[in-house]
């Protein structure tokens, strides 16, 4: 049993999760993640080591409540328990000093970026983060990841904060400035970004990275559910990644994958809906 | 009551036949299949056994089991004291009595089976233990040991670890089993169906463990959450048990489509995560009318009689040998095709199809015809020129095997592996590395549960041996 020490909104269904797990607090390295189980019958799912506290004896995690698994994740109260935190899984991020580096978190992948940026700014990078989300309410870390960053660009699909448009606009205006080119990206967010990502700098060939984000079961490479095609090779997220060159990657792959079980996730949607609108109605 | 049958007496009975549920009953169900044998069909045969003073049977159970003196217990109506024999020499009875491959071992060298039938050995240890599980307060107390002060660590908490873990408790060693998912028995809960083995059986065994003062830390991945090196310094020894979790590729196109799965997260989906089984699970699993099963093991077997239960209208096996090349147990070749599983034999997969929309439509295969034996003495399978046709498939699942996991091994530089990445231990599992053991499947490579058992024990006399020192 894991105890909850602090859960907070960060933005729209965000929340910032404080856990006491000592042994994965001081094992774990940025880019590592955890599978995390809520309670008996509940799923095994992948959630980032967002920071962690070895002395404390804490990770924390962020998460977006997007689906069943996570909505209930984030309503655990402080005090309260989360039965199954396993990890640190994964491999640590392979961090050297790049010179320049662009961060471009997307989402939810701000939140996998953090621990990126962190270790990243500690090698003494040059980092300019780039972050994006749908409108202002999406928008995430921005005053953590400032601290870290000597540029912090913000960009929203309705211009409500930063930037109007995408990360790939301020990200290929840079990679054109011979000046501010970047010799190395990180990129974390949904599929098509991070696509977008890998086309931009495939061509000026500059470095790229991008942590995945498959179905994962086990995470200790037991399953295969977590497969991915990189360049010919079938690899698994959970023990040879989830970092990978950009280059290599079948996103259009990884992103069918993701749908496999849409209509299950519908059906069970639809009848937890029921139960609670049946609840309500007592 | 005595067991002074004469042998012609004992020679005039018959085997038994296990009672099973009906297959059309039990296919939309994962109820046991094997319910077990009644009070008199486990008396007469008992009574069957001859009790030979060459005790051939015990040559072929890999841990030794006292077979004759069970049995005659057991003739005699006497099971406290059958159960005693029997857990002296078998950690866990219920299971093994229950998948075992007797065929080959213990029933495969009795001599009944020379002419006739072999005695149902799997059948009444499963009886006796299954007894045992329902009478705690009729079996001999165990004595507690005195402690040692030694503390012991075992990674894993499947067959081979349970077993060591009993052992080195039993000698009065302290012992610690940290596991890396959630729950506890292996492949026994992950692989193994509930209508082969039901869970209970291991949350008995489990619950046995405790009893004996050992400790079970789920959730630590050994290699990831602690290091070997790490375990080395906070115990007196250590025994690595983590089994061989890790899907062989079919390397063949096509295999990243969805509706594709290697058998590992078939079975965790439905097994450990209780995907299909439980009205409030929350783990998906896909279901479709029409499944191929790629393989000709227990694992297939148990992926494809899973797959009918989750309501296949065709659940089929394909496999690139005969049936008699078939490395699963009879008895679940048998259940299969009770339950209507077709069996596609000398037919080997080349390709997995779809309709262009990523999900899996077809299984594209070839012929196969048998060639002169191989090293295994296995007749060698070859392809038929021309031969290829497809097999229409919603799900294919992937049941050709597993390797060793290097999850551990991988943070553990002073571990001698051999060229397939499994550990490198001798015969009582001592590894390159002082005081620390190793057993069952990682050593191995996929075997069975009753020589991951064996490897247990073995190894946990060595470790006592070690520890005194
Ligand atoms: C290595 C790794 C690290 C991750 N780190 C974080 C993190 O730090 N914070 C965080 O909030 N999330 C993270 N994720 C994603 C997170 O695991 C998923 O959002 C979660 O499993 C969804 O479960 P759910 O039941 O809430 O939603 P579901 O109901 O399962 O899904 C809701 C929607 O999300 C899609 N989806 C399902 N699984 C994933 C997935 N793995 N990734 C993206 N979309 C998915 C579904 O297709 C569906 O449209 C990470 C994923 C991986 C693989
Ligand atoms: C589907 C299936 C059906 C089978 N049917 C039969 C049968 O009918 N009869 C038979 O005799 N045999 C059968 N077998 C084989 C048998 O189950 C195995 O040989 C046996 O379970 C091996 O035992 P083990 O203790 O070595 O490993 P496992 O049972 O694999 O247990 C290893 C444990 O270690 C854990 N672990 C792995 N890595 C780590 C780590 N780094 N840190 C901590 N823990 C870790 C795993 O999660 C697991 O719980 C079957 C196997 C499968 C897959
Ligand atoms: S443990 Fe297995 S091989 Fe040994 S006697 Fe029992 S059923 Fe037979
Ligand atoms: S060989 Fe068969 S008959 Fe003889 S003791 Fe063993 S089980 Fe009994
Ligand atoms: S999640 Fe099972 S192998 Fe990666």
């Amino acid at each position: 049993m894991f105890e909850v020490v602090s859960n907070e909104i960060l933005a729209e269904n965000l929340h910032k999760m404080v856990l006491v797990a000592p042994r994965i607090a001081k094992a774990r390295k940025a880019g590592q993640f955890v599978m995390v189980r809520l309670a008996q019958g509940e799923e095994r799912i992948p959630l980032t080591i967002g920071d962690a506290d070895p002395a404390a004896g804490t990770i924390t995690l962020f998460i977006q409540a997007i689906g069943a698994s996570t909505r209930k994740i984030v309503s655990t109260p402080v005090g309260g328990f989360i039965r199954d935190v396993a990890g640190p899984l994964g491999k640590e991020t392979h961090i050297t000093n790049w010179g320049r580096v662009v961060c471009v978190g997307g989402g939810v992948g701000t939140a996998v970026l953090f621990p990126l940026v962190k270790a990243l700014a500690e090698a003494g990078n040059e980092i300019t983060t780039i972050i994006g989300g749908r409108s202002e309410r999406y928008v995430i870390l921005a005053d953590e990841l400032g601290v870290l960053s000597k540029n912090l660009l913000i960009t929203t699909e309705d211009g409500s904060l930063g930037y109007k448009g995408f990360v790939t606009g301020p990200l290929s205006e840079m990679i054109a400035d011979p000046v501010r080119a970047p010799q190395a990206v990180f990129a974390v967010g949904p599929v098509p970004m991070m696509k977008a990502v890998a086309n931009l700098t495939r061509e000026p060939g500059i470095e790229t990275i991008v942590s995945l984000n498959p179905i994962m079961i086990d995470g200790t490479g037991m399953c295969g559910g977590c497969r991915v095609q990189v360049g010919t090779e079938t690899k698994f997220a959970c023990v040879d990644g989830p970092e990978f060159d950009a280059h290599l990657v079948d996103f259009d792959g990884l992103s069918d994958r993701l749908t496999s079980y849409r209509k299950e996730e519908a059906a069970r949607h639809a009848a937890e809906g029921c139960k609670l609108a049946k609840e309500v109605a007592k | 009551m005595s067991n002074d049958l004469s042998p012609k007496e004992r020679m005039a009975i018959d085997r038994v036949h296990m009672p099973e549920l009906p297959a059309d009953e039990r296919s939309t169900n994962f109820e046991e299949v094997n319910l077990g044998l009644s009070a008199d069909q486990a008396l007469s045969e008992a009574q069957r056994c001859l009790q030979c003073k060459t005790r051939n049977c015990v040559s072929g159970c890999p841990v030794g089991v006292s077979i004759p003196e069970f049995i005659d217990a057991l003739a005699c109506d006497d099971l406290p004291k059958a159960a005693k024999i029997l857990r002296g020499d078998n950690a866990l009875p219920a299971v093994c009595g229950r998948v075992c491959p007797q065929e080959t071992q213990c029933e495969a060298l009795c001599v009944r089976g020379k002419k006739g039938d072999a005695v149902a050995i799997g059948y009444l240890e499963r009886y006796v233990a299954d007894w045992a599980m329902l009478h705690p307060d009729r079996l001999l107390k165990e004595a507690k040991p005195e402690p040692t002060g030694k503390s012991v660590a075992v990674v894993g908490c499947g067959p081979a670890g349970l077993t060591a873990a009993g052992e080195l408790a039993r000698m009065g060693h302290q012992v610690t089993i940290f596991e890396a998912l959630h729950d506890t028995g292996g492949v026994l809960r992950y692989g193994i169906p509930e209508f082969r083995l039901p869970k209970e059986i291991i949350d008995c065994e489990v619950a046995v463990l405790a009893e004996l003062g050992v400790t079970i830390e789920c959730n630590v991945i050994i290699g990831k959450t602690l290091t070997v090196a790490e375990l080395t310094e906070d115990y007196d020894a250590v025994f690595i048990a983590n089994g061989a979790g890790l899907p062989t590729m079919l390397n063949i196109p096509g295999e990243n489509l969805k509706g594709v799965y290697a058998a590992n997260e078939f079975l965790t989906r439905v097994n450990l995560m209780e995907a299909g089984r439980r009205e409030d699970s929350a783990t998906p699993i896909l279901q479709r009318d029409e499944v191929a099963v790629i393989g000709g093991g227990n694992t297939a077997m148990d992926c494809v009689r899973t797959a009918r239960r989750l309501g296949a209208k065709r659940a089929m096996i394909i496999y690139r040998r005969g049936e008699a090349e078939m490395p699963a147990r009879i008895e679940e070749i048998k259940h299969a095709k009770e339950e209507g599983v077709e069996f596609v034999m000398l037919t080997a997969p080349i390709a997995i199809v779809d309709t262009e929309d990523g999900w899996v439509s077809a299984l594209r295969c070839q012929k196969m015809e048998l060639g002169p034996a191989d090293d295994s003495g296995r007749r060698r399978p070859q392809p038929v020129a021309g031969s290829e046709f497809d097999i229409p498939a919603g799900i294919v699942i992937n049941a050709v095997g597993t390797n060793a996991n290097p999850l551990l091994t991988a943070t553990a530089p002073d571990l001698k592996l051999n060229k397939w990445g499994n550990v490198v231990a001798d015969e009582e599992g001592q590894t390159s590395i002082p005081g620390v053991f190793a057993g069952g499947d990682i050593v191995r490579g996929g075997a069975t549960v009753i020589l991951a058992m064996g490897d247990g024990k073995r190894a946990a006399a060595a470790i006592d041996q070690y520890l005194k020192r």
